[in-house]
């Protein structure tokens, strides 16, 4: 089963997790055998920009260890084979500039969206 | 001069939203300026501070279980306690009696107390500020 996993919701609660829920599903379900692509959408475009930190969390005498690193988790997808996607009108909404974004992330607009879709026999939206 | 107190009602569970880690933010952030802090969790919040929570590994990062060292707001709350004693501020932390039990999260860690809307309506009479977080 072929499945597109389209991201909306973005930094819920990536902090706590160490990771996007999501993208963490989707490569538990990778590992598996599982043929999943993952679609950006919203807010979620942000996740292909290069170079995120959020280093330095501390609550009294509490360190964070490993703070969320959304881009290495979105290239791990890419090195594993799978496609990424992002709304290109969302990106641009954001004024995020080419440059900043992961090579290998796939561009496409809104009104392409019928035709990706027909690729999968399921679109699951988080 | 008496002391600056500030009230704070959390609604949101742990794991959910990053609106979680913004009031940890804040109440750390006015025990640093030696504030004293009330926080009423009210709904999915009283979860926030459930003795039993559990860390765990992560094998799609490929981490241990303590390398993973993963966090939960139990052990926040906790080093925010230590923090306000360290500092002479009054952290004080009260869990909606009845959404924990509806939740059956009754076993707290060690400084938070059951209690009721009431508390955080006396409280808010008294605080110079309240910022009320709720679950959108």
């Amino acid at each position: 089963m072929k499945v597109l996993q389209v991201i909306q919701s973005a930094y819920r609660c990536t902090i706590e997790e160490q990771d996007d829920p999501v993208v963490w599903f989707i490569q538990v379900l990778e590992s598996i055998g599982g043929d999943v692509d993952i679609l950006l959408r919203a807010n979620a475009v942000n996740y292909a920009v290069k170079g995120q930190v959020v280093e330095g969390l501390s609550f009294g005498e509490w360190k964070q260890s490993f703070p969320a690193k959304l881009d290495e988790d979105l290239q791990q997808c890419l090195d594993k084979g799978m496609k990424v996607y992002a709304i290109s009108e969302d990106i641009s909404k954001r004024g995020i500039p080419e440059e900043k974004l992961l090579e290998g992330i796939e561009q496409l607009s809104f009104k392409k969206l019928p035709q990706l879709f027909e690729n999968y026999e399921q679109v699951w939206h988080w | 001069m008496s002391k600056i107190v500030l009230s704070f009602l959390l609604m949101d569970g742990p794991f959910e939203q990053a609106r979680t880690t913004t009031a940890f933010r804040m109440i750390d952030a006015a025990l640093d300026k030696g504030y004293d802090v009330k926080v009423f969790t009210y709904e999915g919040g009283v979860s926030l501070a459930f003795a039993h929570q559990k860390p765990h590994a992560n094998s799609v990062h490929g981490r241990t279980f303590d390398e993973e060292n993963h966090p939960l707001t139990k052990d926040w709350i906790a080093a925010l306690f230590n923090k306000a004693k360290s500092k002479g501020c009054e952290l004080e932390w009260v869990n909606c009696g009845l959404c924990v039990d509806e939740r059956g999260v009754n076993d707290a860690i060690e400084g938070c107390r059951r209690g009721a809307p009431k508390d955080f309506w006396e409280w808010s009479k008294e605080a110079n500020g309240t910022l009320v977080i709720g679950t959108k």
